[in-house]
C-alpha cells in the first residue's frame, strides 16, 4: 500500500481540514443559535461560552488551513504546465480538463469558482468567531448583530460546501498525481 | 441559579460593550468577502491586472487575489475598528451593507456572471 506526497497532501487538505471544517458547522450553528437567540430554551453557562469561543477558534484554524494548503500547496501542481511534446495529459489536471469539450466547463466553472468562493469561508469565520467571543450571551440585546453572524456562518459552510463539492467532482476527473512515493504497508512475500 | 437569570446575568455583565467593535468586525467581514468577488472579476476583465497580480508564478493570479483581499480586510477592520472601538453605531445600516457585500462576493465569483461580460 503505497501513496504519493501530491496524493497525501491532497487528502490532507480536502478531508483533514475541509470536511473537518465542515463538519464542524452542524455543532457551531447549533451552538450559536443557543447562544444568540433571545428564547433559547437554555442559556448557556460560562463555561459553555468559553468552550464555544474555542471551537470557533478551532475551525478559524481548520479554515484558514484549507484555503492556504489548497491555493499555494495543491494548485500549483493542479494548473501545472505540461513541457512541449507532451501528450499524456494525466499529471497537468488543468490541462486535461481542458482538452476536452466534456470536461472544459469542470475547470472554468468548477475550480474557476472553488479557488475563488472557498476564500470567503475563513474571512467569514474569523468575524463569527470574533464576535461571538466578544459579544457572548450579550449578543441577544444586538439583533442586527446576532442576524450578521448567523448569516456569516451559514454563508462560510455554503462557500465551503461548494469547494468541497466541486473539489471532490474535479478529484475524479482530473486527480492530482505524482510526487515522491510513500510506501504505507508491504506485503511480505517470497 | 434558574437559566433565565443566568441569560440575564450574562446581558448585564456586557451590556455597556459598544456595538462598535462587533459592527466593524461584520462590515469589515462583507468588506473581504466582496474584495475577492471584485478582483475575481476585474482580473478575468482585465488581462493587465491579471498580470499584475501575479505575485507567486506557481500560484499565478490567485496568489494576488488572495493577497490582496487579506490585506484589504485586514486593514478596513483596524480602520473601522479604531473608529468605531466606543460608538454606538446604526447596527441595521452596517448589517444591510455586510450582508449586501457578502452577496456580492459570492456573485463575483461565480464564473457564469463573468461570462456574460468577458
Amino acid at each position: 500500500m503505497e501513496i504519493t506526497t501530491h496524493d497525501l497532501m491532497t487528502v490532507l487538505h480536502g478531508m483533514g481540514f475541509g470536511a473537518l471544517f465542515m463538519l464542524a458547522f452542524s455543532g457551531a450553528l447549533v451552538e450559536l443559535y443557543r447562544l444568540s437567540a433571545p428564547g433559547a430554551p437554555s442559556a448557556m453557562s460560562a463555561g459553555g461560552q468559553t468552550l464555544l469561543g474555542l471551537y470557533l477558534v478551532a475551525m478559524v484554524i481548520l479554515a484558514w488551513l484549507t484555503v492556504f494548503s489548497g491555493t499555494y500547496v495543491i494548485y500549483p501542481w493542479y494548473r501545472a504546465v505540461p513541457p512541449e511534446g507532451v501528450t499524456d495529459l494525466a499529471d497537468y489536471p488543468r490541462r486535461l480538463l481542458l482538452s476536452s469539450g466534456k470536461t472544459s466547463e469542470w475547470h472554468n466553472v468548477g475550480m474557476e469558482w472553488k479557488e475563488h468562493v472557498g476564500w470567503l469561508a475563513p474571512i467569514a469565520m474569523t468575524m463569527v468567531a470574533y464576535v461571538t467571543m466578544k459579544y457572548g450571551r450579550a449578543i441577544i440585546q444586538h439583533r442586527n448583530m446576532r442576524i450578521s453572524v448567523l448569516g456569516f456562518a451559514v454563508a462560510a459552510f455554503v462557500a465551503t460546501g461548494i469547494g468541497g463539492a466541486f473539489g471532490a467532482f474535479l478529484n475524479k476527473y482530473a486527480p492530482i498525481r505524482g510526487g515522491d512515493v510513500i510506501i504505507l504497508m508491504q506485503e511480505e512475500g517470497p | 441559579m434558574t437559566m433565565s437569570q443566568n441569560a440575564v446575568e450574562f446581558g448585564k455583565t456586557v451590556e455597556t460593550i459598544p456595538n462598535g467593535p462587533g459592527a466593524a468586525a461584520i462590515l469589515a467581514a462583507g468588506v473581504g468577502c466582496a474584495a475577492i468577488g471584485v478582483l475575481a472579476f476585474a482580473s478575468e476583465l482585465s488581462p493587465g491586472l491579471r498580470g499584475l497580480l501575479n505575485f507567486y508564478n506557481p500560484v499565478g493570479p490567485l496568489s494576488g487575489k488572495t493577497t490582496v483581499t487579506i490585506i484589504v480586510w485586514l486593514v478596513a477592520w483596524y480602520g473601522l475598528s479604531r473608529i468605531w472601538r466606543k460608538e454606538t453605531v446604526n447596527m441595521r445600516a452596517v448589517n444591510i451593507a455586510a450582508l449586501v457585500l457578502l452577496g456580492l462576493g459570492f456573485l463575483l465569483t461565480f464564473p457564469p456572471f463573468w461570462y456574460l461580460f468577458v
